[in-house]
């Protein structure tokens, strides 16, 4: 036994150092900082708390019901059906996603949704669809399909049958999805800041007004407390859930899909057009804003201001690519460290894994600052750019694959160490098989995450390199006509990089299929 | 790669008898950086030897703060894009180490800062611009005070920017606190709100999305002096005349510093650079870069600023301190009035 506790620890130990030495640690060293300041007695400060504190939760938690109820249909149709066109649904439903926030906020004010809860709520749906298909429809399509036949040869009702069979084999998944709509959504910040404006502040855009605009740090290490203790109930509470309702069973390798037939034929269709119909109205108003003007073509050759916009697109590859590779290698490793052990120590691991979604990218940033010139000076290094975004990537590709890894039965373990195997090759035998194709879905979120570059990155120095986003940004800030064109031609090349990206990813999900 | 990137970084903390480095870095804000390609600073390098390494800090307040929390290690030899808005802060905090820039005497004497700690290089000129043609079909004069705009005509079809979450949008009302005075400034405010004014987020949507040029529906938009020319130079046709204009009541200075980083180990190549960001080499690109105008007065502005805008004679500007001081409660004042 002594081996197992050996090898575990050697594989526990890059993420512990990952996440330690680049999250916990700044955050600590930042927060320290902030609240050795901190005065007694700021005034007004406990109704202003109170106040951005209950918007923060309860937009969080409308938002993530209403996401849920959006993504529904879409991500039962491509759970349960194969039908032409499926890769490219999965695809557009990615695609908002990624998008800049800065770009969609003018969409959605082209479209007169502003300066309402309303608008941000819809924002925050058409952001997060994409979460809850793509978790909870890799669990979902790989159900094994005898069960739910039996159940209908029993006389059960289709919807009996999902009620009773197929929900509660969901929830790992459903909770995954749950959780991180959730932490998005309560950590909200451009959203709310282009289309809430001031009004409607949330504990993030409190943070950011009180670190950056009015340098009052005490108060805002006070407010990325209260974040973070938030943060943490909602995700303790979920680990606690998905330990009690993770159910073992034997799930399929390959996809279970069938062809859609007679009338369902129809309900398919509408469920695919609805949901992608809805996400597609702030797209055409992007894709509409986006044509005449030659915009595309100035892309390949404005060069009017340092380098034609086209030239971010490497970059942003770049990084992305290496945000994905990171994210994956220590999000595999943190699953299996996570999955490997149960109680309260895997519990917590999992937990702090987590917390870089829902930690204010303005303290994260600071943290940086602050923290990271010691041994080697990391800060404004090239590296510091895929090193945020995996912090924020990993949580994506541990919840893809620990669901999968948890249902995997102990039986099946034990047999293969009863039968001599190592239990490295137990772990490469039997769960990196049925893992590497979750991971993929997890990398594939790595890939976009780091494309539509959100998060810490924002406030750090870093090096100079154009990413997409930040040549997006460049261009809206800029007047003039043509100006405005290629900030939308740019943000179509990225929605189109992005649904590239992610039908390749499905295609080598497939393509992997036939191996077995 | 890490590895030789941080054993540079190393070695350039150890070496501090070394007179000039092989680089220097210049940490800004992500507009300043993301204007930079390879000629920028090549004239210096050229006269020098030393490359400039730009690094991007997000806005103009992650700039400073930053600065401020790096100040025992500092992540960069210059910095540069401190406005007023934050400048108090800054020397506050003590980050700048002071030096006389030899081209200081170009600079018109009410930017620079009596004791040398940052140096003025460009100005931009928070303004009303107004959309040309909807004044035209609509038979309506374009108005020249912010009186005029009190008008329901007009103060409908006016959109600023929200002081809180913009930067023009402070910088206007800044400019109606200079213009109105601390007793006054509100009223003009609450009867704007009466008469149905529109306030929007951020610059891009009052521009993008509100302005009737970009079929919205204010012919009236907070932005710069320089958004004309910049209508020209962008234009999707080539353009005679800039469809848009300015109007010159209520204009709001915002004046942009480089200072030396306190800790650098090049003082001395750190001055060298800022004296460069002041020559008439480096400011005569800034207009077409960066749409500000140059400090240096003796940089010519190219044909499209001097044909398309107007540099506002009398600007209205606040002290940096009292800014700082009272900031806050002025946003918060302004926001009672606007949203009760």
């Amino acid at each position: 036994m002594r081996r197992i506790r050996w090898g575990w620890l050697a594989v526990a130990a890059v993420p512990t150092f990952f996440i330690g030495y680049f999250f916990v640690y700044p955050l600590a060293r930042i927060l320290v900082l902030g609240l050795s300041e901190l005065s007694i007695g700021a005034s007004g400060l406990e109704a202003r708390l109170l106040r951005v504190g209950w918007f923060t939760l309860w937009q969080a938690v409308v938002s993530t019901i209403l996401t849920f109820v959006v993504a529904a249909p879409l991500t039962w149709a491509v759970s349960s059906y194969r039908f032409k066109g499926r890769r490219l649904a999965m695809a557009m439903a990615t695609v908002p996603f990624v998008l800049p926030t800065v770009v969609v906020g003018t969409a959605f004010v082209a479209l007169g949704w502003r300066d309402s809860i309303g608008a941000i709520l819809a924002a925050h749906v058409f952001f997060n669809v994409a979460v809850v298909v793509r978790t909870v429809s890799t669990l979902w399509s790989r159900i094994d399909p005898r069960l739910h036949e039996a159940a209908r040869v029993l006389g059960g009702s289709e919807w009996e049958v999902f009620k009773s069979i197929t929900l509660p084999l969901l929830r790992p998944a459903l909770a995954a999805a749950a959780s991180i709509v959730f932490l998005f959504t309560f950590t909200s910040f451009g959203v709310v800041l282009i289309l809430g404006g001031f009004r409607y502040a949330t504990l993030e855009v409190e943070i950011y007004r009180q670190a950056v605009t009015l340098f009052d740090l005490p108060l805002a290490a006070t407010l990325a407390i209260v974040q973070l203790l938030g943060v943490s109930a909602a995700l303790y509470a979920y680990s606690r859930y998905q330990e009690r309702t993770a159910v073992a069973w034997t799930l399929e390798r390959g996809t279970n899909l069938k062809r859609p037939r007679g009338r369902t034929r129809f309900v398919v269709a509408a469920a695919v057009v609805g949901t992608l119909g809805a996400l597609a109205v702030p797209l055409t108003v992007l894709v509409g804003r986006s044509l005449g003007q030659n915009a595309y073509r100035s892309l390949l050759t404005d060069d009017r201001v340092v380098g034609t916009p086209i030239s971010s697109v490497w970059n942003s590859l770049a990084f992305a690519l290496g945000a994905t590779v990171l994210a994956t290698l220590i999000g595999i490793m943190a699953a299996a460290v996570i999955t490997g052990r149960s109680g309260s120590l895997s519990r917590w691991f999992d937990l702090t894994l987590m917390l870089p979604l829902g930690t204010s990218a303005v303290t994260i940033g600071f943290g940086f600052i602050i923290a990271l010139d010691w041994p080697v000076d990391l800060r404004a290094t090239t590296w510091l750019v895929p090193i945020a975004h995996a912090l924020v990537a990993v949580p994506f590709v541990v919840r893809s694959t620990v669901p999968t890894l948890r249902s995997v039965p102990a039986a099946t373990r034990e047999a293969a160490a009863v039968l001599g195997a190592s239990p490295f090759r137990v772990w490469r035998e039997i769960d990196l098989p049925i893992v590497s194709r979750a991971a993929l879905v997890g990398a594939g979120f790595a890939f976009v995450i780091s494309l539509g570059e959100f998060g810490a990155t924002s406030f750090v120095a870093r090096p100079g390199l154009a990413t997409i986003p930040t040549m997006i940004f460049r261009l809206l800030t800029r007047p003039g006509a043509t100006s405005f064109g290629m900030a939308m031609a740019l943000s179509v090349v990225l929605a189109l990089i992005t649904a590239a990206v992610v039908m390749a990813m499905d295609r080598a999900r497939i393509g992997e299929l036939g191996a077995f | 790669m890490v590895i030789v990137l941080a054993l540079t970084t190393v070695a350039c903390g150890e070496s501090e008898q070394a007179e000039t480095p092989e680089t220097l870095r210049l940490i800004a804000h992500d507009s300043f950086a993301s204007g930079v390609d390879e000629g920028t600073f090549a004239p210096f390098t050229e006269e020098t030897g030393i490359t400039v390494e730009v690094i991007p800090a997000g806005d103009a307040g992650a700039l400073v703060n930053q600065a401020a929390l790096s100040r025992d290690n500092p992540l960069a030899d210059v910095l540069f894009g401190v406005d007023d808005t934050f400048l108090s802060r800054a020397l506050e905090e003590d980050i700048f180490r002071p030096h006389e820039s030899t081209n200081i005497g170009t600079v018109d004497p009410t930017l620079v800062d009596a004791e040398s700690r940052v140096t003025p290089i460009d100005f931009g000129d928070v303004c009303f611009n107004y959309d040309k043609a909807w004044f035209e079909n609509n038979g309506l004069v374009v108005p020249d005070d912010l009186d005029d705009l009190l008008v329901d005509t007009y103060a409908q079809v006016v959109t600023v920017e929200h002081p809180a979450t913009s930067s023009p949008g402070l910088a206007f009302m800044l400019a109606t606190i200079d213009v109105f005075g601390e007793d006054g400034w509100l009223d003009w405010w609450a009867e704007m709100r009466d008469a149905g004014v529109n306030v929007a987020n951020d610059w891009d949507t009052a521009y993008y999305g509100d302005f009737t040029r970009y079929g919205g529906s204010s012919s009236l938009v907070v932005s710069y002096a320089s958004s004309p020319p910049a209508e020209v130079i962008f234009a999707e046709e080539p353009l005679e005349e800039a469809p848009t204009g300015v109007i010159e009541a209520g204009c709001y200075r915002q004046v942009e510093y480089a200072g030396i980083l306190e800790g650098t180990p090049y003082p001395e190549s750190a001055g060298e650079l800022i004296d460069f960001m002041l020559s008439v080499e480096f400011q005569e690109g800034i207009p077409l870069t960066w749409f500000v105008f140059p400090a240096n007065q003796g940089a010519a502005l190219p044909q499209e600023f001097i044909e398309h805008t107007t540099i506002p004679e009398s600007p209205t500007r606040l002290d940096p301190e009292l800014i700082a001081e009272n900031r806050d409660r002025w946003i918060d004042e302004w926001i009672s009035v606007m949203e009760g």
